[in-house]
């Protein structure tokens, strides 16, 4: 490996993580106040800017609240940074490291964009082009759980440490959900790389919207049967994803109305603001996982996308930053859907969230798995062959539904 | 995988190992284990096995090791702290880990020097003549690169199909058994 490329890849981490992803979490806070201003009424954070009536003018210059987030960290910068006596103390300094560096390292298998070629080098716009991509997203963000649970745990108080219990718990029981659920979509592309499940998505219509690049591997009657796994996928891929970033409806974990803060109540100043900046962090990743895997990640989509790869100036060419444009239009859309939601939907019951989880998505995405391997082997099977499956897919369903129906009959009375 | 990764990542294990006998404080023992774990995934992605590694963090540092967490904080050991060391475990423990070096040293010196074949090109391509053309894997290996989660796949569902099944319903079973038992109501 030459210099060259250590700097190649020195510079797409400094940019990609520290440029683009780090800076979207004070982006996500201020939609997060203005919209849900918005939604309730309100006006929001406004006011911050160059205060000319200081200087004898008539009016305040503000940059409509845009500023109102660089304010905020500021603030959280400058307060007292206070360590309770009873903490645990290497646990209590440990714990928002936790939380944030999981989620930054993710970003590494995310594809911004189609790749850039300048002098006939060519330079695909991800940091690590891995085999294994949303695995490996799984994987590292599942140890952002150590975070919340030591955080509970180590600020030695009930409140936070009943927060870092549900946390986890619920964090555990969603990554089942989230992890079989995605197995439909990786069985359609047959490939775990998301770069080039991007790419396919690109040349044969996204996978929630296969409306174009037709060809005899990809005919548009296999494409429309699979939409109905692909929606079901999303749906809850999508749901857990909120469940797994302790987003409201879910967020139980820091239910202030009844655990105060949740797991970050000892915590202030700096500390605190490294657990919200996890969670957005985290907010942010997921939203890129969703639109990488259902919604075509930087592709422009209806057959424009080769169109825009072939952009160039002389030897630069510059597609890449237009899909990486499209990228992130589509991220900022999904995190106002994000937020959209927090302020839409009341808060689910701690028993409603776990039922939701184990009963309903664990067997739903089950059954999922089974209805997109037939739909995706049918064309090389028989009729009856695919008559049988339906049938054991549709008793498996009802069996399934009807012990789910049952198990919920008579509370038991449990041995003491 | 370059030396000095290799020697990074057994560092990082050996003093996870090390941390978790040495901590007093279970919490503390038990992310040393996560450590140990990380290393251990580090030393098979160094190996080219990306998907064993993944797994590796996935199941063993993401849901079990949580789980472990999970439950020492919830059982609150005090006690464990406090207690002193008593000679005979520690003498024990140390005629276990100088038998296991024994056998180790056995086996590998009586196992051949061999060194393990480059991935490089002519040998994945080589690799791929026993896979049917077009297939995944074979244009992958002839381009030059690992696709370790398809050849495992492939193992798997080909060669070992009908243990991978009977596993399945053991764990089954084991599942099934676990809930019966704990929800055993009174008559």
């Amino acid at each position: 490996m030459d210099l060259l490329q250590i700097a190649i890849i020195i510079t797409k981490i400094i940019v990609l993580t520290f440029l683009v992803v780090l800076p979207l979490v004070p982006v996500c806070v201020y939609f997060e106040r203005r919209f849900s201003a918005v939604i309730q009424d309100r006006v929001g954070p406004n006011r911050v800017g160059i205060p000319l009536t200081l200087l004898g003018f008539k009016k305040d210059f503000h940059f409509f609240g845009l500023i109102q987030p660089i304010a905020d960290g500021l603030k959280l910068f400058l307060k007292e940074d206070f360590t309770p006596a009873h903490v645990r103390k290497v646990f209590y300094w440990m714990a928002p490291v936790l939380t944030v560096v999981p989620a930054l390292i993710t970003v590494c298998v995310v594809p911004f964009g189609s790749p850039i070629s300048l002098f006939g080098h060519c330079e695909k716009l991800v940091i690590a082009d891995l085999d294994i991509g949303p695995l490996f997203v799984f994987s590292v963000a599942s140890l952002s759980i150590y975070g919340i649970t030591l955080a509970g745990w180590s600020s030695n108080s009930k409140f936070p440490f009943i927060g870092g219990v549900r946390s986890t718990a619920q964090m555990i029981s969603y990554e089942i959900a989230l992890g079989l659920s995605i197995i439909p979509v990786l069985m359609y592309f047959g490939e775990l790389n998301l770069s080039n499940i991007v790419q396919q998505q690109a040349d044969h219509g996204w996978l929630l919207l296969p409306l174009w690049g037709h060809d005899a591997d990809h005919t548009l009657t296999s494409k429309l049967l699979f939409w109905f796994p692909a929606a079901i996928a999303f749906l809850i891929f999508t749901i857990s994803i909120f469940a797994e970033t302790n987003r409201m409806p879910f967020d139980l974990p820091e239910c202030e109305t009844e655990l105060v803060g949740g797991y970050h109540t000892e915590y202030s100043s700096m500390k605190f603001a490294m657990f919200f900046m996890g969670e957005y962090a985290a907010m942010v990743i997921g939203s890129a996982m969703i639109i990488t895997l259902f919604l075509g990640g930087w592709s422009i989509g209806f057959g424009l996308d080769a169109y825009v790869a072939k952009l160039h100036i002389g030897d630069f060419y510059f597609g890449g930053f237009i899909h990486m444009g499209c990228f992130l239009t589509k991220l900022i859309g999904f995190i106002l859907f994000f937020i959209l939601v927090r302020w839409t939907v009341p808060r689910f019951r701690y028993d409603q969230l776990m039922k939701l989880g184990w009963v309903v998505f664990f067997e739903a995405a089950l059954i999922n798995v089974f209805l997109a391997a037939l739909i995706v082997a049918a064309p090389e099977l028989k009729t009856a062959i695919i008559g049988i499956g339906a049938v054991l897919l549709v008793v498996l369903t009802a069996a399934v539904i009807w012990v789910a129906k049952v198990s919920e009959e008579t509370p038991k009375v449990l041995r003491a | 995988m370059p030396s000095y990764l290799f020697w990074l990542f057994s560092t990082v294990m050996l003093i996870g190992g090390a941390a978790v006998i040495a901590f007093r404080n279970p919490v503390a023992s038990a992310l040393s284990v996560v450590t140990c774990f990380v290393g251990l995934a580090g030393l098979f992605i160094g190996l080219s096995a990306f998907f064993v590694g993944v797994i590796q963090i996935l199941v063993y540092t993401g849901a079990v090791m949580v789980l472990f967490l999970f439950i020492i904080m919830l059982l609150d050991l005090k006690d464990e702290e406090k207690r002193a060391k008593s000679l005979a475990p520690v003498a024990a423990g140390l005629g276990l880990v100088v038998a296991f070096f024994v056998q180790l040293i056995g086996i590998l010196s009586r196992s051949p020097n061999l060194t393990a074949p480059a991935l490089d090109n002519p040998v994945l391509a080589a690799a791929a003549a026993g896979f049917p053309q077009n297939s995944k894997i074979a244009i992958s290996l002839n381009q030059g690169k690992l696709p370790d989660v398809h050849l495992i796949g492939h193992t798997l569902f080909t060669q070992y199909n009908l243990p991978l099944q009977i596993l399945g319903v053991l764990l089954l079973v084991a599942t099934i058994g676990v809930v019966v038992l704990s929800k055993r109501q009174a008559d």
